[in-house]
């Protein structure tokens, strides 16, 4: 069994790596509200389902998902059974909000990406019946007509919207956490680190919350 | 002030315990909490009931042996305050205290309020030694060290060991405590000659004892009576994960296998 310490460093780079993906996967869907067609998505989607170095990584995003997953767990009911009987009175007041409810907006998280991955990426790969868009008149999948469809149900918009809210709480605790976990705590730069992980969890959210929003009122 | 107590009784580890609730009337503002709990156990004794179990010694908040559970959280409302440092006077009249010993499940209850903290004994214990020369007493300053380290090292120093950052930790976790211990040794040129061997050592023994996992809510720096900082845990991590990667392992002819 790893030490507490190392659990929390494995914890805390896959984290950090699961944060990277959602900045890539956010920059390369915001292409789809900004640009004027849908074939700058397409062609991002195409690349992303095809390129075998993008295959590799998804292989490695998977993993990194399971990891931090898994530990999340143990490391939850590790947590559980070291206070086998909990106070009458207990007064949280004193933790950073957050940082109470990581387990509980992950499986959150988990749910939704379940979800997600039914709808757009096991669709797209392997059930078929995708709707076909000509580029330059070569035929690629239309994921992006598939996204379009999809939030055009002010439901699924709206399941949307509050998952990727609470994905948000996760991510105002987790980068500067990561960090700390590190051992990354520094009085010039921890100060700035904790905006920053704020801002980030403010930016991620805003951005993914954007795009059901757009396509819902405006596209 | 009059108040109302909601006390945890419980005659040993074995058995299961229970709240009772007590009326103090005419307690004075300027009494200490523990000084509270005396008049109770005054009263108790003259009743011919057993007195309320809770652990206490220098009460002047420098021994870290009292620590009562007031009202959700470690050593009450008042920060930067051991209990025996706490005054009434933080209390309204006609309060109702909610009083409970830590816990967790490394520190199982002895009797009432009273815990077992001898893991925190053992995660020093495991700790090992420093190395020094024997025979007169050195020359002080004779190994110069920045103004910063020795102020940091003797922040980390004033942990004293009272359990309240593990109390109060939604995980139970030992971080601060242990963090404080490695730190003051850590930031100390005295204390390098071991550093690599004693954080995984301390760590290790943490881990053994049944402590949680840290998960950096930092409550526990909140709830210090000494303000020990969450600095200190970033610390640990860091010479921890040091060691792990860069620490030499002795050979088998070293270790004498
Ligand atoms: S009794 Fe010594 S610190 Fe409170």
């Amino acid at each position: 069994m790893y030490s507490s310490i190392t659990k929390k460093v494995i914890m805390s780079l896959m984290g950090l790596f699961l944060i990277t993906f959602l900045l890539v996967h956010l920059s390369l869907n915001l292409t789809l509200i900004i640009s004027s067609s849908k074939d700058t998505f397409n062609l991002a989607a195409h690349f992303m389902g095809t390129n075998p170095v993008v295959k590799v990584l998804e292989v490695v995003l998977f993993g990194g998902f399971i990891i931090h997953i898994f530990w999340g767990i143990v490391l939850f009911f590790q947590n559980w059974a070291a206070r086998p009987h909990s106070y009458a009175v207990w007064n949280h007041s004193q933790e950073t909000f957050f940082s109470k409810y990581m387990i509980h907006t992950g499986a959150l998280i988990l749910a939704f990406l379940a979800i997600h991955l039914l709808d757009f990426w096991y669709k797209s790969r392997f059930s078929g019946g995708m709707p076909i868009t000509q580029i330059d008149g070569i035929k690629y999948d239309d994921m992006g007509q598939l996204v379009l469809d999809k939030f055009k149900s002010p439901a699924y918009c709206s399941l949307y919207v509050i998952f990727l809210i609470f994905m948000g709480f996760h991510l105002d605790h987790a980068f500067q956490s990561a960090l700390q976990s590190l051992g990354i705590n520094h009085s010039k730069y921890t100060p700035f680190f904790k905006k920053f992980s704020r801002f980030l969890a403010v930016v991620i959210t805003i951005g993914y919350i954007s795009i059901p929003i757009v396509i819902y009122f405006i596209l | 002030m009059n108040l109302t107590l909601k006390i945890w009784r419980q005659k040993n580890a074995g058995t299961k315990g229970k709240f009772e609730k007590y009326k103090l009337t005419d307690i004075s503002t300027e009494s200490s909490f523990l000084e509270m709990l005396d008049v109770l156990n005054e009263k108790l004794i003259n009743e011919n009931q057993e007195p309320i179990a809770f652990d206490h010694d220098c009460r002047e908040g420098i021994c870290g042996t009292c620590g009562l559970y007031i009202n959700g959280r470690p050593h009450g409302p008042e920060k930067g305050t051991t209990t025996c440092q706490l005054h009434m006077r933080k209390f309204k009249d006609g309060d109702v205290i909610t009083i409970e010993p830590w816990r967790a499940k490394a520190f199982p209850i002895v009797r009432d309020l009273i815990v077992d903290r001898s893991a925190f004994d053992l995660i020093l214990q495991a700790g090992g030694y420093t190395s020094v020369n024997t025979g007169n007493a050195p020359d002080a300053n004779s190994i110069p060290i920045p103004k910063l380290d020795s102020d940091r090292a003797f922040e980390s120093a004033a942990c004293i060991g009272c359990g309240a950052c593990v109390a109060t930790c939604k995980n139970a976790s030992a971080m601060l405590f242990v963090s404080a211990k490695v730190s003051h040794l850590a930031l100390l040129p005295q204390g390098r000659i071991e550093a690599a061997e004693r954080v995984q050592k301390m760590v290790a023994k943490m881990d053994e004892l049944g402590f949680g996992n840290c998960t950096n809510t930092y409550a526990c720096e909140m709830e210090c009576p000494k303000n020990i900082s969450v600095s200190n845990i970033a610390r640990m991590n860091r010479e921890f994960i040091k060691a792990k990667i860069f620490a030499e392992v002795p050979t088998a002819v070293e270790t004498g296998d």
